[in-house]
């Protein structure tokens, strides 16, 4: 399409103040601001990233993270991508991808009061309220405080709540993949004699991977920035802090803006290089 | 014998998708029952009572007259609406016009410009929020509703320009040079050719968007979390869960007030739905 030259940089010019702005302009700065001190005056070199790698607190959301970066991506793609193949077989296949899909559109802060409740916990002689502590009294068993019961217990219980909301997700997508798949295909290992869990691992994993790795970076990258969830439930009690509420706090109880920018930092540094594995992965399996 | 053994599978296959159901739709039927019962039942017995023994349920509308009206949740609920819908309308509008630049327009450093406009959206939000409150809080303008639609809209533009870009170069050329022969203007083939034919795709990105912002609690907190007459529902849900002595059918009945909105554009427009949270899941 021919335009005068001046007209595409008018079509440009409203979103690009506001990206510079919002964007651009203020990643640059968090990475300046993370060599500084909590006030944000002198430069006081890699002394805010020091903290954050030997500092307990810190070390501990580290670690969660890496818990959640593990645990969740492997429980969310797995059981998405079964049940996009399961749910192809059977007739109420829309009704329960709508069940599965639904925590999707409640907010986090939503999901952390459903599962709060899910998780309550009462002592024995006043009877439950929690759905899971019924459960196990009703089994003979006692309750526990699912939610300050350091250090798997509670870390896990959190991961749950994640793995409730986002599998949909991964189902939603893994099922269209799936259902892109030509049955020719299917059909050929079939009549070949290969029972469905070989079908499963020898044709419809190798066909679905760079959908796999698409939707486990998704995960991945959740699992690093996760937030509201911790903020709701625990705020990082019971050692179960994240560095996303580590940073809010750094920034809003503790006002030490050096240290918050330097774990804003690591988590774009993070963010990034997943990203960038992932494109390249992709990109050398066009080639 | 071969057919015992496919009945068999059968069973299992539905047990277990059945079983998977139950347990995701579970935890919100609790929490939708316990909304609307009694704070002394509520305090007394698990929402299960339903089922084991159904004749000793009240129901009462007592727990969402409470919230509404003293929890704040009322102001709530318009502030979540003051703040979503510009901050949807403004990213929305914006970005399809840049979207239209690079897609159809002809200009120096176009593929550099949409590459870096693209990898923006692996920025966390984490990485730039505190330049900017550090700035909101000079000028006065944390805790202003402006401040917020302008944070979300900048945030917004990088992954709504890559999506609708995407969209839009898909439209066949043929249909845009032939209305620039007849004298068409940009501005027109714009809005009379591309945004017509974009409507599946705006409605995704819409309802993308509008989840988002109506969601988020990040942003809210750290620009509006300061001024409670401000507060989105996010906010103030959190804010009923942290104080203490909270009944729970107050709990309840806040999250589904929350919830409402997102509940019924999920089931009322579920194919664009679904198809705008694929576009966004790669939001940082």
């Amino acid at each position: 399409m021919k335009t005068r030259p001046i007209i595409p940089w008018l079509y440009l010019f409203a979103a690009s103040v506001l990206i510079l702005f919002f964007l651009v302009y203020p990643t640059i700065n968090t990475l300046f601001i993370s060599f500084k001190d909590s006030k944000s005056i002198e430069f006081i070199g890699f002394k805010n990233y020091l903290y954050v790698f030997t500092n307990d607190a810190t070390k501990l959301a580290i670690r969660n993270n890496l818990l959640w970066m593990i645990v969740f991506p492997v429980i969310t793609v797995s059981l998405g991508l079964l049940l996009a193949v399961l749910v192809d077989k059977v007739r109420y296949e829309k009704i329960l991808k709508s069940v599965i899909f639904l925590p999707m559109a409640i907010s986090f802060v939503g999901a952390g009061v459903v599962w709060r409740f899910m998780y309550a916990f009462r002592p024995v002689e006043v009877g439950q309220i929690g759905f899971l502590n019924w459960i196990v009294v009703t089994a003979g068993g006692k309750p526990l405080d699912w939610l300050s019961r350091g250090p798997w217990i509670n870390n896990i219980a959190l991961v749950i709540i994640g793995v409730w909301i986002w599998t949909g997700f991964c189902m939603t997508v893994f099922s269209a993949a799936y259902k892109g798949l030509s049955s020719e295909i299917l059909e050929a290992g079939k009549i070949d004699g290969a029972n469905e869990w070989h079908l499963f691992w020898k044709i419809v994993v190798p066909m679905l991977m760079p959908t796999i790795s698409t939707v486990t970076v998704t995960m991945l990258v959740f699992s690093l920035k996760v937030f509201d969830i911790i903020y709701i439930t625990t705020n990082g009690l019971f050692d179960t802090e994240v560095l996303a509420n580590r940073m809010y706090k750094e920034l809003f109880l503790y006002w030490n803006l050096g240290r918050a920018s330097a774990i804003a930092t690591i988590l774009l540094v993070a963010s990034i290089a997943i990203m960038s594995i992932s494109v390249f992965h992709r990109s050398s399996q066009v080639t | 014998m071969n057919v015992i053994k496919k009945k068999i599978n059968r069973l299992f296959l539905h047990s277990f998708l059945i079983f998977i159901g139950v347990v995701w739709l579970l935890p919100t039927f609790g929490v939708l029952i316990t909304s609307f019962r009694t704070a002394a039942d509520v305090a007394r017995t698990g929402w299960w009572t339903i089922f084991t023994d159904p004749l000793s349920i009240k129901l009462t509308l007592a727990g969402y007259i409470k919230v509404l009206t003293h929890g704040n949740m009322g102001r709530a609920f318009i502030n979540s609406l003051i703040v979503t819908i510009p901050s949807t309308i403004l990213p929305i509008l914006l970005a399809s016009l840049a979207a239209m630049a690079f897609a159809w327009m002809k200009f120096p450093l176009r593929t550099a410009l949409l590459a870096g406009t693209i990898s923006l959206v692996s920025v966390p939000l984490q990485a730039t929020v505190i330049p900017i409150l550090t700035l909101y809080n000079k000028i006065g303008l944390t805790g202003k509703f402006y401040g917020i639609w302008m944070a979300h809209t900048g945030y917004g533009l990088p992954l709504i320009i890559y999506f609708l870009y995407n969209f839009f170069k898909e439209i066949p050329h043929e249909l845009l040079d032939s209305a620039s022969i007849d004298g068409a203007s940009t501005l027109q083939i714009f809005s009379h050719i591309i945004l017509p034919l974009s409507i599946p795709a705006l409605a995704s990105i819409t309802i993308f968007q509008f989840l988002w912002v109506w969601n988020d609690l990040f942003i809210a907190l750290l620009f509006l979390g300061g001024n409670p007459n401000a507060a989105p529902l996010t906010v103030t849900l959190s804010t009923l869960v942290g104080s203490r002595g909270q009944g729970w059918e107050l709990l309840t009945s806040a999250a589904f007030i929350s919830s409402s909105i997102p509940i019924i554009v999920f089931f009322s427009l579920q194919r664009y739905f679904v198809r705008g949270i694929m576009a966004g899941s790669i939001k940082a």
